[in-house]
């Protein structure tokens, strides 16, 4: 599922990793493919409400997988669509239950109303955590995972309780998209790090030029919602 | 209010705007305001009806090009031609048209709409004909899903009392036939050799969208081949050999669409010698591939809204040989959101780089071009200084600008101190 534009994360995951000095295998998971025997990171894009429904029956199917491998520390990157079904359930406005894979401690409603906007939040780690939200679904955190970030300006999570996003283990989940990695180079880099240090044990990084990244994330803090 | 009274106050009001140069559309607000049925009354007596365009893009192409089209044939036609396709447009256009008791003369009425401005227009004002380009990823922080644009163009379709031209191509689009029963539908469309120039967002990543292998329907209009500006159509039975004025396969397929719209308004009377000697005519509309000429050198303003705009245009308009400059802004025309830009490759800039880039979100574009690994001279956020510094710094050689649509407004503004730039009103 990629429809706003989460290539970019891929592209910058990928290149940050070239420019680090590592070779990349880049393997497209889809519907229906087998799932490829040795895994260093997995990114997941967002989609229409429509789409969400035609992944689901595979997902639970690769469920299993996913458990061990983020329990084995794999760095995991989950947007909108399938950080929602990276959770309990996503239930939809006429009631219906669209189950997920519980691998995130979180539950989703559907709401009222699509959040839609620039959004801010903060991350103690990360710092300030800029991107571009688009969801109708509400979604709550259980005890087992943490926020992502603390949202500054937006809705984030459910437009109530302040939350952005969610960690457990290295899994990182969010709604932002902008892509959330190009103007965030600090998760890039998180997630980098922990794929390196389990493959190779260590992870000596080289130095990137991050002005642009700077620049782009200063113009972002300024403009309105 | 009567009539006159309105128009009388709503001229007053466009030509205090003009004199302090203000906007196309203040003054169709205004009249919207104080009479909701101005539109409405204004065209209702038109003998040919009303016609609608509407889509993500290509709206301001094609509805020039039904206009001439159509003016071909010895219609009188009124449109919106300033590619202000709020409502408040229409009633802009209309009030430099109309005389001082509100009459129109025209025969028809040519309208672009936005898809969200145009469903709330069908609604009151049900248009005779109407044309159905495509559905795009685009706007969606206006309009949410792309799901929920195919939904507003299916209205419009369903309130047109004649005839409806669908896009073949573009699944959405033809998936609207299935609703509509009282109307005609036509379609234009690509021949088999050329449809893989034109991927649709679900094709863009992951897996090739399945083909069904249900035969798809006759279209009254297909594209057949393009090869340099040498055009091959079939128009119902038969066949138009052209050569275009306009540059780029996706304004190219425009052409189809505006003849297939064409062929359902005059039907037989249609005199296609005319037509085709008025279609080899058409250039760009403004800001779609415009050409002024700066010290001597062309710069040509390529209007990019959403990836798949992008990537046509890129593809369209070949760098060799020129200095491209790249302008992004995120008003709310635009749209805020700046994930589309990573939907987009570059790779075809690689060998000439990037001269300048500009915009609100120049960063963000330069942040782009830096994973594609393109080479950058210069990043300006102000446009008008990046304007005069990719002039000056490239002044032998052709330029081209691909920008978004209000960085397109501003750079025409900055262009016409400097250089003759057609007025639009």
């Amino acid at each position: 599922m990629n429809i706003y534009g989460d290539w970019g994360n891929v592209l910058v995951l990928k290149r940050r990793l070239e420019w680090h000095g590592y070779d990349v295998n880049l393997l497209e998971y889809n519907q229906g493919d087998a799932f490829p025997e040795t895994v260093d990171m997995i990114i997941g894009g967002g989609g229409q409400d429509s789409g969400q429904d035609k992944i689901q029956k595979d997902l639970l199917e690769i469920g299993t997988r996913l458990h061990d491998l983020a329990r084995d520390d794999v760095p995991m990157l989950m947007i909108c669509g399938l950080y929602q079904l990276f959770g309990k359930f996503f239930k939809t406005g006429d009631g219906h239950v669209i189950e997920g894979i519980s691998l995130l401690d979180i539950e989703t409603h559907a709401g009222p109303e699509r959040l839609i906007g620039n959004i801010i939040t903060k991350n103690n780690e990360f710092g300030e955590i800029v991107g571009y939200e688009n969801h109708s679904g509400l979604t709550f955190l259980g005890k087992d995972v943490q926020p992502l970030g603390r949202v500054i300006k937006g809705a984030g999570n459910n437009g109530r309780d302040e939350t952005e996003g969610a960690r457990y283990r290295n899994i990182i989940a969010s709604y932002l998209h902008g892509s959330l990695l190009p103007k965030n180079p600090a998760i890039a880099d998180f997630l980098i790090e922990k794929a390196i240090v389990r493959k190779y044990g260590e992870f000596t990084p080289t130095v990137i030029d991050d002005r642009f990244a700077e620049l782009a994330r200063e113009t972002a803090l300024k403009r309105p919602r | 209010m009567s009539k006159p009274y309105v128009t009388m106050l709503g001229k007053a009001v466009r030509y205090i705007t003009r004199l302090r140069g203000g906007g196309s559309a203040l003054p169709g607000l205004f009249v919207e305001k104080i009479d909701p049925n101005f539109i409405k009354r204004t065209l209702a007596g038109l003998p040919q009806g009303i016609v609608v365009i509407s889509g993500t893009n290509g709206k301001t192409t094609t509805t020039k090009m039904v206009v001439e089209l159509l003016q071909s044939q010895g219609l009188r036609v009124f449109t919106n031609r300033t590619g202000s396709n709020f409502t408040r447009g229409v009633a802009a256009a209309l009030l430099g048209e109309v005389d001082n008791k509100g009459n129109i003369d025209a025969d028809i009425a040519v309208l672009e709409l936005d898809e969200a401005h145009a469903v709330s227009f069908v609604k009151s004002v049900p248009p005779r004909y109407s044309l159905l380009l495509n559905v795009m990823r685009d706007q969606l922080d206006r309009f949410g899903e792309i799901d929920a644009t195919a939904k507003m163009l299916a209205i419009i379709g369903k309130s047109t009392t004649e005839t409806v031209v669908l896009n073949r191509e573009d699944p959405r689009v033809a998936a609207i036939a299935k609703i509509l029963s009282h109307q005609t539908v036509n379609y234009f469309g690509l021949s088999p050799e050329l449809t893989h120039l034109f991927p649709n967002d679900d094709e863009m990543r992951g897996k090739p969208v399945q083909k069904t292998t249900v035969q798809p329907p006759q279209a009254e209009v297909v594209l057949k081949s393009l090869e340099g500006n040498t055009a091959k159509f079939t128009l119902g039975k038969r066949m138009i050999t052209t050569t275009l004025k306009l540059q780029g396969i996706y304004n190219v397929y425009n052409a189809a669409a505006a003849l297939a719209l064409t062929e359902a308004i005059i039907g037989e009377d249609m005199d296609d010698e005319k037509l085709v000697e008025a279609l080899s005519q058409i250039t760009p509309a403004f800001g779609r591939g415009e050409t002024v000429t700066i010290g001597g050198q062309p710069l040509e303003l390529v209007l990019v809204k959403n990836p798949s705009g992008f990537r046509l245009s890129l593809s369209s308009f070949k760098p060799a040989g020129y200095a491209t400059m790249i302008a992004i802004n995120d008003n709310y025309a635009d749209g805020r959101d700046m994930s589309w830009l990573w939907d987009v490759e570059f790779d075809s800039l690689k060998n000439d780089g990037v001269a300048e880039v500009a915009g609100v979100r120049a960063y963000d574009m330069a942040l782009r071009l830096q994973y594609d690994e393109i080479l950058i001279s210069h990043v300006e956020p102000d446009l008008s200084t990046a304007l005069r510094h990719f002039i000056s710094s490239n002044a032998s050689v052709p330029k081209r600008i691909f920008c978004t649509y209000t960085a397109m407004l501003a750079l025409r503004r900055e262009l016409s101190k400097i250089t003759n730039v057609e007025v639009i009103s």
